[in-house]
């Protein structure tokens, strides 16, 4: 499209409502106004100025601030929606999520479950949401930033009669002393830190400029954290691995390919003493027993080569002790106290002894996570472990079985060979609380001597690349969120006609400290405050019988 | 009596005394709002020189509740920010830190007689749940416990000084002479007010008299348990049997998943609220918003519009910071993710977004006004549905007290 020449001798991009350097106002609208749209210094944006490609309508589309609301308000109302009932990561995980919704919450639950509202932030259409916002902040930033930036960095010192009296804050000062107000004004604007610029008769004032580009920044801040978010999708951003150890043990670091084991020299819980002065009452009240420290003893090693199924060869990297809030960090990698286990059977033993003196023979010691298959007492006596049940049970069959590995609930066969049965030996079934001749009449019988138990830890492995995307991005949106907000763009026109001295005034937000501005400035040279148009308008509404405007001020 | 022991009872007479100083301040500011009535014997208006006056009552009561915030955090020997006790006083003093900061700016005394008395209302409220000094939980043990809750509750008090505006604008600006929508909806907000004056008053009324009731019910684990209600029950727990000898029968029972104690105190509020309302509308035959309408007469519309405005515009990037990213940090060091959609970051969340709405309307034209002032009170209602409901109600990871 052509450009618009003002008569200034500037030539503006078509679709501009004030000249970019003197303010003129170029279209009927803003001429018959009494006050110019001062939003965007009247630039010629994209979206306001094109309708016509598929192009045109998506970029219009998404560069609407009431695009961008619309948006921000659907994603807040759903947010709220996933927190009317717990999302499927909270609930058990043992309990089928298509009967729990139900069971617990009735009706409304099977309604939330069946809407996909279980895992209402991983849906598409969250995503979509979420994509949209973002798309969103990148189209409405571009449309708006580049003519502004051209604009503000186009602005003439001289502005333009029709743009200066269609200010919100406009006056006029009869004076013939013109030449002396501007220059004392520009002295005193000065003073008060504003960049000020004279030419020929008129003055700019203006400060904090950088404002004006505080939400674009924060808009980039944003982008590279949506940035940082998406890219948890690709493989290998991040590791999110649980690893148990039990005490004096060394296990692999899960997620680290084998290059780190960690070993728990100790795990102990710590509870809060309940004589304490300061906190006996409240721990009386909550019935006692509040935790005080969960905490792992740990040695991190590195594995020197060793590949899968030969021994590593360890060299200790650090020894520290991981709490909640101190994890232990080691390259990329964090180890974090996670999730532990109190006095877990470890190792058991048991005597072989004759049932009808009473005589002991031996004690055998088994460990429960490496069983021997037999134990020699000597003397033609031994033991052999016919079937091992870490966690017993009964299967459906009625069978001897395991639940798993761990030994929570240990049960064994034995076979007990002694001078007297050296052949075919005698079983013994022996479980926690029982102990029984599976054939009847045994000569010997095991029976439980003692046990030795191990706290088990559950730390957590991280790694997180997106971390530094994230952070990067936060940073950036604090930092242009605090410039816009913290500081407003001011400017301050003076312009001689004669024996007349126009003022104007234009700030970005906080119009009642800019009017202070221009008090403390008609104090200092005596021209007269200019008339805020919109605040008249503003208590002639809510007025009825127009008395004092002192905003109960002291 | 022992050291530390001596300092939880100095730093609760301190709070007491706090509270005393801010109803100073509330009368002063009121009288000075209103004060054409009050003149001296030549006639002059003093009413405003009240204004300073109560602007001083706000600074010595902030004194003495930092008092109260500090000798605490000495007997505690952490930072008194961790229960609904601690953390809802401290939203108080951040509501006051907030309002001098903006009386500092805008000198309006009108806010003051707005802000006093929500933050007395606050404090009010605090007391209602237990104050021993409890102990941290391993999650709570870190110094981002004392960086992350005192940004983020300086942020709330920030946002509701905008509330505290928004509610005078409305005040002074609707039409009481038409009855619809908006001033139904003034007068929720009043009733609302209103309900929590109640929830205090009934509680300190019950707890007088020491009324307790011990139910045993089947809690939501099909288990046998034990509930004290310390307000007669309306409602009772479910499948409740009755332990205490003379107590109110429910007139209803809940079902197990809702914790029936709560919505018992919640109904008694809001029916005692309902019942002072009623009182008030028949002694002063007017909606309240329009006894309070004349009184604000000479304030400028424009101005408190900006005065709310300006308040959330310091206050989003602090609660920004707070309540989303000094949050993350945290996550991230104690429960291993910074993000995991617990409800009480979800609400953070829903309140970042809401008010990125409400600064992103400002930019269009017909929102500036009455529309921002309305958008301030549900602001305002999300910040206290975060605080109360998300925390009581709500399981999760920040269901402390």
């Amino acid at each position: 499209m052509e450009k618009v020449k003002c008569e200034c001798g500037h030539l503006n991009p078509y679709g501009t409502h004030l000249c970019e350097s003197c303010g003129k106002p170029l279209d009927e609208r803003d001429k018959q106004a009494s006050m110019v749209d001062m939003r965007y210094e009247g630039v010629a944006r994209r979206s306001q100025t094109y309708n016509k490609t598929v192009v045109d309508k998506i970029w219009n589309f998404f560069s609407s601030v009431k695009v961008g609301v619309t948006i921000i308000v659907l994603t807040l109302i759903a947010s709220s929606i996933g927190t009317i009932f717990p999302q499927e990561m909270y609930i058990p995980g043992n309990v089928d999520p298509a009967q729990h919704y139900e069971e617990e919450y009735g009706i409304p639950g099977l309604i939330y479950y069946t809407l996909g509202f279980h895992n209402l932030y991983g849906s598409w259409w969250y995503m979509a949401l979420i994509a949209g916002l973002g798309i969103s902040l990148i189209i409405a930033s571009l449309d708006r930033v580049v003519p502004l930036y051209r604009a503000l960095k186009k602005q003439k010192i001289s502005r333009n009669e029709g743009f200066l009296k269609r200010q919100r804050l406009f006056g006029v000062t009869e004076t013939e002393q013109a030449e002396d107000v501007l220059e004392q004004s520009k002295e005193h604007l000065r003073r008060k830190r504003y960049n000020v610029k004279v030419e020929d008769g008129s003055l700019l004032a203006e400060k904090n400029r950088f404002a004006r580009w505080g939400p674009y920044i924060n808009h980039i801040g944003l982008i590279l954290f949506l940035t940082g978010c998406m890219l948890r999708f690709f493989p290998g951003m991040y590791v999110d691995e649980l690893v148990w150890v039990r005490e004096g043990e060394t296990q692999a670091v899960a997620g680290t390919e084998r290059e780190y084991y960690v070993k728990n020299e100790e795990f102990f819980i710590e509870t809060y003493d309940e004589n304490d002065e300061t906190f006996g009452p409240a721990l009386e009240r909550a019935g006692g027993n509040q935790i005080k420290t969960y905490q792992t003893n740990a040695v991190l090693y590195k594995s020197s080569g060793g590949t899968v199924g030969t021994e590593p060869e360890l060299t200790k990297v650090k020894s520290d002790s991981i709490e909640v809030n101190h994890p232990l960090r080691f390259d990329d990698y964090a180890l974090y106290q996670y999730d532990y286990k109190l006095n877990e059977l470890n190792v058991m033993s048991l005597s072989m002894n004759n049932r009808e003196s009473g005589e002991k023979i031996g004690t055998i010691d088994i460990d429960l996570f490496d069983p021997e298959g037999e134990y020699d007492l000597g003397n033609g006596y031994r033991v052999v472990i016919e079937s091992y049940f870490p966690n017993f049970e009964f299967d459906e069959n009625g069978e001897p079985s395991t639940i798993s590995d761990i030994p929570d609930n240990p049960a064994f066969i034995f076979r007990m060979f002694s001078p007297e049965h050296p052949d075919e030996g005698e079983y013994s079934f022996v479980a926690i609380r029982s102990n029984e001749d599976i054939f009847g009449e045994n000569t010997y019988e095991m029976s439980f001597e003692g046990v030795e138990t191990k706290n088990v830890t559950a730390l957590k492995v991280r790694k997180d690349h997106t971390l530094p995307f994230l952070i990067a991005g936060g940073s950036i949106f604090m930092i242009g969120l605090i410039q816009g907000s913290y500081w407003s763009h001011r400017r301050i026109w003076l312009r001689r006609f004669g024996n007349e001295l126009w003022a104007a005034g234009h700030t970005n937000k906080h119009w009642a400290s800019m009017k202070k501005e221009f008090q403390a400035l008609s104090e200092k040279t005596g021209m007269t405050v200019p008339e805020d148009k919109q605040a008249k308008k503003a208590m002639e509404e809510h007025t009825s019988d127009g008395r004092d405007d002192n905003n109960g001020r002291t | 009596m022992e050291g530390m022991t001596i300092m939880v009872e100095l730093s609760s007479n301190l709070l007491f005394a706090a509270f005393f100083l801010y109803l100073a301040a509330t009368i002063c500011f009121s009288v000075s709002v209103t004060g054409r009535k009050w003149r001296d014997k030549q006639g002059e208006v003093t009413g405003n020189r009240l204004g300073t006056v109560g602007y001083a009552a706000a600074w010595i009561g902030f004194v003495l509740q930092a008092g109260y915030f500090f000798t605490r955090w000495i007997a505690a020997g952490h930072v008194p920010v961790s229960n609904m006790f601690e953390y809802t006083t401290f939203l108080g003093m951040a509501l006051t830190i907030a309002f001098l900061i903006l009386y500092g700016i805008y000198r309006t005394a009108v806010l003051g007689m707005f802000t006093m008395p929500i933050v007395m209302l606050i404090i009010a409220f605090a007391s209602v749940f237990p104050t021993e000094v409890e102990p941290l939980i391993p999650a709570l043990q870190s110094n981002w416990l004392k960086i992350h809750v005192t940004t983020t509750a300086l942020g709330q008090g920030l946002l509701s000084i905008g509330f505290a505006a928004g509610l005078i604008y409305l005040i002074r600006t609707l039409d009481f002479t038409k009855r619809g929508k908006k001033v139904f909806w003034l007068e929720t907000i009043m009733y609302s007010l209103l309900s929590l004056v109640s929830f205090i008053l009934v509680r300190y009324i019950f707890r007088l008299f020491d009324y307790e009731a011990v139910f045993t019910y089947v809690n939501e684990n099909g288990e046998q348990a034990e509930m004290v209600y310390y307000l007669p029950a309306l409602v009772g727990p479910n499948e409740a049997s009755l332990q205490t000898q003379g107590a109110l029968e429910p007139i209803l029972t809940m079902p197990a998943w809702i914790r029936s104690d709560d919505a018992n105190t919640v109904i008694w509020s809001l029916a005692a609220g309902l019942v002072l309302y009623i009182l008030l509308r028949l002694i002063l035959r007017k909606p309240l918003g329009a006894v309070l309408q004349p009184l604000l007469k000479n304030i400028n519309p424009d101005t408190v519009d900006e005065v709310s405005y300006r308040a959330i515009a310091i206050g989003f990037p602090v609660f920004t910071l707070g309540g989303l990213i000094f949050a993350m940090i945290w996550a991230q060091i104690a429960w291993t993710r910074f993000w995991g959609w617990d409800p009480k970051e979800v609400w953070a969340l829903i309140t970042f977004l809401f008010y990125a709405a409400y600064l992103h309307l400002r930019l269009s034209r017909g929102w500036h006004g009455e529309p921002s002032a309305w958008l301030c009170v549900i602001g305002f209602v999300i910040i206290m549905f975060n605080l109360v409901f998300v925390n009581l109600v709500i399981a999760g990871l920040h269901s402390y007290a």
